[in-house]
């Protein structure tokens, strides 16, 4: 995988056709609302449960605003991944922009799937931060290593878009 | 002729051969310096700590919704790693609701919490 920094895009070349289906999944992976646990942990509690006026008045007022705004990005990065969606062959290695513009959309998003994925898996702390597992070994493996891809290409996008690298 | 005399917490009224008559308590006046958005003060914004969220996107988040500086974001975003909570705002409850909504739109776990 070739990662090259554009004017307005962040352009993504020689990527491999797994990692190339792993990105075809974040809209499908944010949006895993059958899932209670990731419904509870995108729309979280505002405050503690005696709070009960609170609960009442978000779950009226702002769950619904966060909803567009949650559907809104993976939409954005849906759109933009149907570069991925050519005629090339089935094993030939992919590329596809990301412009500068739509940014945001594809942290939030990949953010979504992120959380949506850890909750759903239950992962811990410790099993996040294995960034050495093999995808191969079972359903819950290959889960883990999308939620670490997708933070890697969070950190892509934070560092050569958004000019938030880690400091030392 | 009555006169007053007007002593630390007392007011003590006088014959004019000097007898004191009756003396009062004086009432306590407590000062009030409270603005209006110090009465509606108890409430703040607590970020709570989440293994899946980056460091680096919770710094940006804490720049953009608070406005500030990056040394004063990676704290609040340390202090949450470390801690488990950091409370990054104090103040009236109509804003704190504001900030943690926009905090939930960038999915980091926030909550409105009554100061003690």
């Amino acid at each position: 995988m070739e990662i090259c920094r554009r004017e307005n895009a962040l352009e993504i070349s020689e990527l491999d056709p797994f990692l190339a289906e792993l990105l075809r999944q974040i809209p499908e992976s944010a949006t895993a609302q059958d899932s209670p646990r990731a419904k509870a942990r995108i729309y979280s509690a505002p405050a503690a449960e005696s709070e009960k006026g609170i609960h009442q008045e978000w779950k009226l007022y702002v769950q619904p605003e966060l909803q567009r705004l949650f559907q809104s990005s993976t939409e954005t990065v849906a759109s933009d991944l149907k570069q991925l969606c050519g005629n090339e062959k089935a094993f030939a290695n992919r590329s596809f922009k990301i412009p500068a513009e739509h940014a945001d959309a594809w942290l939030n998003a990949l953010n979504q799937a992120r959380l949506a994925i850890a909750a759903t898996n239950d992962f811990t702390e410790s099993e996040l931060g294995d960034h050495y597992r093999s995808p191969l070994g079972s359903r819950r493996d290959l889960s883990l290593f999308q939620v670490n891809f997708y933070g890697f290409l969070q950190e892509l996008i934070l560092r050569e878009i958004c000019g938030y690298g880690s400091r030392d | 002729m009555l006169a007053f005399c007007m002593d630390e917490g007392s007011l003590t009224t006088l014959m004019s051969n000097g007898n004191p008559t009756t003396t009062i308590d004086l009432p306590v006046i407590e000062q009030e310096s409270r603005t209006k958005e110090d009465v509606d003060l108890p409430w703040q914004v607590v970020v709570h700590n989440d293994p899946v969220n980056l460091m680096t996107y919770v710094t940006m988040v804490f720049q953009r919704v608070f406005g500030l500086q990056r040394t004063q974001a990676e704290k609040h975003m340390l202090e949450v790693h470390q801690l488990g909570r950091s409370i990054l705002w104090s103040g009236v409850r109509e804003r704190a609701e504001l900030y943690v909504q926009q905090l939930h739109g960038y999915l980091l776990l926030a909550t409105l919490e009554k100061t003690d």
